[in-house]
């Protein structure tokens, strides 16, 4: 245990503006997360994966000279057919079939993928050096990478595009009518098989966005995508579906909580932190919930 | 009921010689009677209760764990041990590694039963996904943080106590093949006990539908803990053996290794077919010798054959192997079924 992150409040403000530029990250990742849960009512475990496999297109961009900001372009084209490919493969034959089964098959799927990148990229740690420096703020007390400040602006401009797709376009109000009622919409010409593919195409592609920026600020290795998924769903459940300004906030305070538990508790803990969070974010719900069931008693 | 007495006498009597007959099979075999273990008492709450957990592997890591540090920490300094790391600083007698083994293994399984009975109340409100979603951070969390405590050895691992020099060169294995077939059979007796009265009929009632079961009267939550707590016991009785067994500890590639064991154990009672008693371990026994061909023909692969293998058993045979000879031979399972209405549901398909 350490509190120097209280003793010192230009720390306390590097540890807050860190979270909140990261926390932005993840509330792209969630809102993939709870774009498919909401329609096609399964959840990812693989989530954490597409995202990794997305950071992997920009880091190879890199590899070959081309600017790894461009990944942010090229990275979810890339997933967004890599998405449906898996939709055609596996997750059509589990949408209508009990959560669990989709829980399990996309464990499958998370460790196919995790151990594919294993041998394709290697077990190293990697990132994408973007060379755009960093900025000094408050006499230089503060110091804030100018590349995670770019990713943060990036996800909000992929955030708020998707929204106003979701709001205008043909497929959006498709997807939309879909996640409300999927037999009414099956009944009013919409084809839902297409609608599922699509979706889970964009949650891929969004997945691949956040795995572009990734690479950039952070750092990433094969084995790294399951604490995204966990931070996505827990995002997404404190939240709810279809409550986009709350994942927002939520994502925020979770990268704010990391980057706390990172000062407080040591590095070596912060995934631990996560998870542990986790199960007291849904402790705490389950009880909650229970009390409001108890007034008939 | 003389079939039945034929059937197991016969596995008993296999089990009691298979190491002298396979001795080369003797890591093999108790792995899987490990395996089975964790089917076994993974069943209890998929296949019987209805909740689905990936978080078993915390009692089993923790068993893991206890049973090694209670086995050092009897007569050395526990903290010394860890730093020391495998070298032989410290040596046990053999009546102190026996004696800490059966303390040790005692300890492994009455703690995580404590800890299932303590964080049950908390855990087991969760109802579906949220549930299974919770357990998974349960035992990730478990091997990170355990992955950060100094005194069990850290990100380097925990060396169990090497087995002492008594009785040759097979001595370890037929130990610890024992061992593990001895809690293979306790585990089946008590599981299959525990399945003929009417726990059982009230375990079926909450994966059935847990609000009417709640409507008549059981009180679904004490049932479910007390369900959670028999699986910890043998987890973490499991875990003990197998510490034991591999010799070595590692916080998140051997004990809370929920990517491995936490997902073989869902696996193999899938694949056995839930909420049956045999299914489990016809499953586990499929798997490891799936399994093993796996890992010796496509060394380097074999997450990726792992990865294929849970898609397809879970997408296309979920129903598992037991399931698929109930709907092949009904009349065996005891159901009768009237020959217009079999037809009738040919036709329907």
């Amino acid at each position: 245990m350490d509190f120097m992150v209280f003793q010192y409040p230009m720390i306390t403000v590097q540890a807050c503006l860190d979270g909140l530029l990261l926390g932005i990250l993840f509330a792209l990742i969630a809102y993939g997360m709870a774009l498919q849960w909401g329609v096609m009512n399964i959840i990812n475990i693989a989530q954490g994966d597409l995202v990794i496999l997305g950071g992997y297109i920009a880091y190879f961009m890199y590899l070959y000279g081309i600017h790894p900001a461009w990944g942010v372009i090229v990275s979810p084209i890339i997933m967004y057919f890599i998405g449906v490919g898996i939709y055609k493969l596996v997750i059509n034959k589990v949408v209508d079939r009990d959560l669990f089964i989709s829980i399990l098959a996309t464990f499958g799927i998370s460790i196919l993928f995790m151990q594919l990148m294993n041998f394709a990229f290697g077990a190293d740690v990697v990132l994408a050096n973007s060379g755009y420096g960093t900025t000094m703020l408050f006499d230089n007390n503060v110091t804030l990478p100018n590349s995670k400040i770019f990713s943060a602006v990036i996800s909000i401009v992929f955030a708020i595009g998707l929204v106003i797709y979701m709001k205008k376009s043909k497929l959006g109000r498709a997807i939309r009518a879909t996640a409300q009622n999927s037999r009414a919409a099956k009944i009013l010409g919409v084809d839902t098989e297409k609608v599922y593919a699509a979706t889970f195409g964009i949650n891929a592609a969004l997945c691949g966005v956040a795995g572009a920026l990734i690479s950039i600020t952070f750092t990433i290795h094969p084995y790294m995508g399951l604490p995204y998924t966990i931070r996505s769903f827990m995002i997404v459940i404190v939240a709810g579906l279809g409550n986009l300004p709350g994942v927002a906030m939520s994502g925020m305070g979770l990268g704010v909580f990391e980057e706390f538990a990172d000062y407080i508790l040591g590095t070596e803990f912060r995934i631990g932190a996560v998870f542990l969070l986790l199960v007291l974010i849904l402790v705490y719900r389950r009880f909650k919930l229970s009390r409001k069931r108890e007034y008939l008693k | 009921m003389s079939k039945n007495i034929l059937l197991y006498s016969a596995i008993l009597i296999f089990g009691l010689v298979a190491p002298f007959v396979f001795p080369a099979f003797k890591v093999q075999l108790s792995i899987l009677c490990v395996l089975i273990v964790l089917a076994t008492t993974w069943n209890i709450q998929g296949g019987e209760m209805g909740y689905n957990t990936f978080g078993n592997i915390l009692f089993y890591g923790l068993g893991m764990y206890l049973c090694a540090s209670v086995q050092v920490g009897m007569f050395f300094p526990l903290a010394e041990w860890t730093e020391s790391g495998g070298e032989k600083t410290f040596v046990h007698t053999p009546a102190q590694f026996f004696q800490g083994m059966a303390v040790g293994l005692v300890v492994a399984a009455v703690v995580p039963t404590i800890v299932a009975g303590l964080i049950g109340y908390a855990i087991l409100g969760l109802r579906g996904h949220y549930f299974a979603i919770c357990t998974l951070g349960l035992g990730v969390a478990a091997g990170e943080i355990s992955g950060g405590i100094e005194i069990i050895g850290a990100g380097q691992g925990f060396t169990t106590p090497p087995f002492p020099e008594v009785g040759g060169l097979e001595a370890r294995g037929e130990f610890f093949y024992f061992l593990s077939f001895g809690a293979l059979i306790l585990t089946f007796v008590a599981v299959r006990a525990i399945y003929s009265t009417r726990f059982r009929l009230i375990l079926n009632a909450i994966r059935d539908n847990e609000d009417k079961a709640e409507a008549m009267g059981i009180e679904t939550m004490k049932y479910k803990i007390i369900g959670w707590m028999v699986s910890a016991f043998f987890c973490g009785l499991a875990g003990g053996i197998m510490g034991g067994l591999v010799g070595y500890i590692d916080s998140t590639d051997v004990a809370f290794d929920g990517r491995e064991m936490g997902v073989f154990m869902v696996l193999m009672a899938i694949l056995g077919g839930k909420g049956t008693l045999w299914g489990p371990v016809i499953g586990a026994t499929v798997f490891h010798i799936f399994k093993e061909g796996f890992w010796t023909f496509f060394l380097g692969w074999q997450y990726v054959a792992l990865g294929v293998l849970i898609v397809v058993i879970v997408i296309y045979f979920p129903e598992g192997i037991m399931g698929w000879l109930r709907e092949k031979y009904p009349e065996k399972f005891g159901e009768v079924i009237d020959e217009k209405d079999r037809k009738a549901q040919v036709e329907l398909k």
